[in-house]
């Protein structure tokens, strides 16, 4: 990545509050993603992880404050515009929301054949190689994703995120409910896809592992904003409790560790 | 071998060598797979792979790519780190890749020969006596836990009881007397229409107080209960299977039974009566209303041609309730065990809970029709 494409962003949050009721949950938010990166975005249970993420893919209208993608306002758009935008979106959501009714191939060869309007065939055949890069077996398209196992209905959900070849990827917790093989396996994925896709990546995670293997910058969610934003290393330098909690506590040091040796390793 | 000259923006090809050009995207995927399926693939080895004017590559084109050249092909132009920039290239190696394990051959589907569908539906109707053969078992499992918990007044539900009670029956009473009075009000003219030729219009009251007493009353308390109620039965125990409750219950020693079906069969058999009560009622009023109006025939009239219509009627009518009562919650609680996973399976079920429970209601009231004649009651 050039430093030129590096300072380009993708995404640009500023001023974001959001409130459900009298309960608000963010308060003058404001976070940028930049191109070809892999945001990690941590932060303790209900400080609005999740919710961020919808404001931003434009699921959860903001209670004030602006999301910006692509430099345009998806609340300010037209619906035909606004669609255009959201395809360049691929979203990876907690429990996959793979449509139970249709198989894993046809949830893959849906986006396509609506918004790229190719041949069944066509799509099919492209599926097929969504569901490969994604690390399924070549026989996962047939089954109904009541069949598959948690970690297949992950990788399933990605290769439906990657269909129409995003330009920013959000994941929900890519890795939780995986085994540490498979959890491995699918943060490899992803820096691959990243490196070869040239995608940005908005990862919403509470693996260390793959905060340390993975990303490029760490947003800590804390007391209704960003706290900090930076590379692993200054984050975890920042003073505040629980950061250094975060990244200091046993599990913390684990992963630190971990990846050193992986880095040594290769 | 040579492709149009106004398509070679994004392919040409002669004998000796290939040229890549252009956008090799998910956009011109269709224009693509068109001059792909013009010449034959893979590629000779010995044309030349031109790569040098490719401005963007998606994965959709990458496909297409190892499509033109084979895997092998393929795969050694990944080995060549200065034909194609690192990125790209990695994206090449990634498809490649994945492309080489698929090891699927396409299979179109097969068609449905006669002795397929012979062979479906007999299946058919294996699953169809498999599931009466069920739901007796599953009305023996009710009965028998009926009366292993009413051994032990400890373990009766009472709240879970009272609130079934309140929205099987309480709820539903608006429902179902609007129902029965406009049907009432239908029967009734129906009587004053027909029977008015005869000159014997008196016997409208007769008609409205037999059909309500012994068919109407019960039958459509019976029919509304089984669309409102045997579907909230399966979608509740349905959305509790697929969320794995049930089997949180079982692990905690509990009895799924005891604890989810029973209060809402007792439930059922207590309102199932009392709502044909308020049914029967609420018809004869609505055909009384209408003998008032249409046929002059006051209302202390009705009370008295009433007054002659023997009870027994009433009695044949109430008897069926509870039958229906407890078969409509049998049901709709069994398709609620029957949901498995998704939530589209607790739509099929809810759907079905329903068309059973309506089906054996009618039929059981036909069977009950010929049962009470031939009893001369």
């Amino acid at each position: 990545m050039s430093t030129a494409q590096q300072q380009e962003t993708v995404v640009e949050v500023r001023g974001l509050c959001n409130r459900f009721g009298r309960q608000s949950v963010h308060e003058n938010l404001d976070l940028d993603i930049r191109r070809g990166e892999i945001l990690g975005v941590v932060g303790g249970s209900g400080t609005g992880k999740s919710v961020l993420l919808r404001s931003i893919v434009g699921l959860r209208e903001p209670s004030a404050g602006t999301v910006k993608v692509f430099g345009e306002n998806l609340q300010n758009l037209a619906p035909a515009q606004r669609a255009k935008v959201e395809r360049r979106f691929g979203v990876l959501f907690q429990q996959g929301a793979l449509f139970s009714s249709l198989t894993v191939a046809e949830n893959i060869e849906l986006p396509l054949i609506e918004h790229a309007h190719l041949t069944r065939k066509d799509a099919a055949g492209l599926a097929q190689l969504k569901l490969l890069l994604a690390g399924l077996p070549a026989d996962a398209g047939s089954k109904y994703p009541a069949e598959l196992s948690g970690g297949m209905i992950k990788r399933a959900a990605l290769a439906r995120s990657l269909a129409l070849d995003p330009d920013i990827l959000f994941l929900d917790e890519p890795t939780a409910g995986l085994d540490p093989i498979g959890a491995a396996a699918f943060d490899q994925l992803i820096l691959t896809l990243r490196d070869a896709l040239g995608l940005s990546v908005f990862l919403v995670t509470h693996d260390l592992d793959t905060l340390y293997t993975i990303t490029d910058r760490v947003a800590v969610l804390s007391q209704k904003r960003v706290l900090v934003a930076d590379t692993l290393e200054r984050v975890a330098a920042t003073d505040d409790p629980w950061i250094q909690d975060y990244f200091h506590g046993p599990r913390g040091r684990a992963a630190e560790q971990a990846a050193e040796r992986l880095q040594e390793h290769n | 071998m040579h492709t149009p000259a106004q398509s070679s923006s994004l392919l040409h090809v002669d004998a000796a060598s290939l040229r890549i050009s252009g956008e090799w995207t998910l956009q011109h995927y269709a224009q693509l797979e068109q001059q792909l399926a013009s010449i034959t693939l893979p590629v000779k080895a010995t044309q030349a792979v031109d790569l040098s004017q490719l401005q963007t590559m998606d994965t959709a084109g990458a496909s297409l790519l190892v499509r033109l050249l084979g895997t092998q092909r393929a795969r050694a132009l990944v080995n060549q780190p200065e034909a194609l920039p690192a990125a790209r290239l990695a994206l090449l190696e990634t498809v490649v890749s994945a492309l080489e394990q698929d090891t699927s051959t396409a299979q179109a589907k097969p068609r449905q020969t006669p002795a397929q569908m012979l062979a479906e539906l007999g299946e058919g109707m294996q699953r169809f006596s498999g599931q009466v053969l069920e739901l007796l078992g599953f009305i023996g499992l009710i009965l028998e836990t009926l009366v292993r918990s009413l051994l032990h007044p400890s373990r009766w539900r009472v709240t879970s009881l009272v609130a079934q009670m309140q929205a099987t029956g309480l709820n539903a009473l608006p429902i179902v007397a609007l129902l029965t009075f406009l049907v009432g009000c239908v029967v009734a003219f129906l009587g004053a229409t027909v029977l008015e030729r005869f000159g014997a219009s008196i016997y409208t009251v007769a008609l409205v107080a037999l059909a309500f007493l012994r068919e109407f009353g019960v039958l459509l308390t019976a029919i509304l209960l089984a669309g409102r109620t045997a579907s909230a039965f399966t979608a509740q125990i349905g959305s509790m299977k697929a969320n794995e409750e049930i089997d949180a219950i079982r692990t905690l020693g509990l009895n799924p039974i005891e604890l989810l079906v029973l209060p809402r069969v007792l439930a059922l058999l207590v309102t199932l009566p009392l709502l044909t009560f308020i049914a029967m009622l609420s018809g004869i009023f609505g055909g009384a209303l209408v003998c008032l109006m249409t046929l002059d025939i006051s209302p202390t009239l009705f009370i008295s041609i009433l007054h002659d219509i023997p009870a027994r009627h009433f009695w044949v009518g109430i008897s069926k309730a509870p039958v229906y009562a407890f078969l409509i919650a049998a049901i709709g609680c069994l398709e609620g065990f029957r949901v498995s996973g998704s939530a589209a399976s607790v739509g099929e079920h809810t759907t079905s809970s329903v068309v059973q429970s309506i089906f054996v209601v009618i039929l059981l009231d036909a069977l009950f029709a010929l049962f009470f004649m031939e009893m001369h009651w």
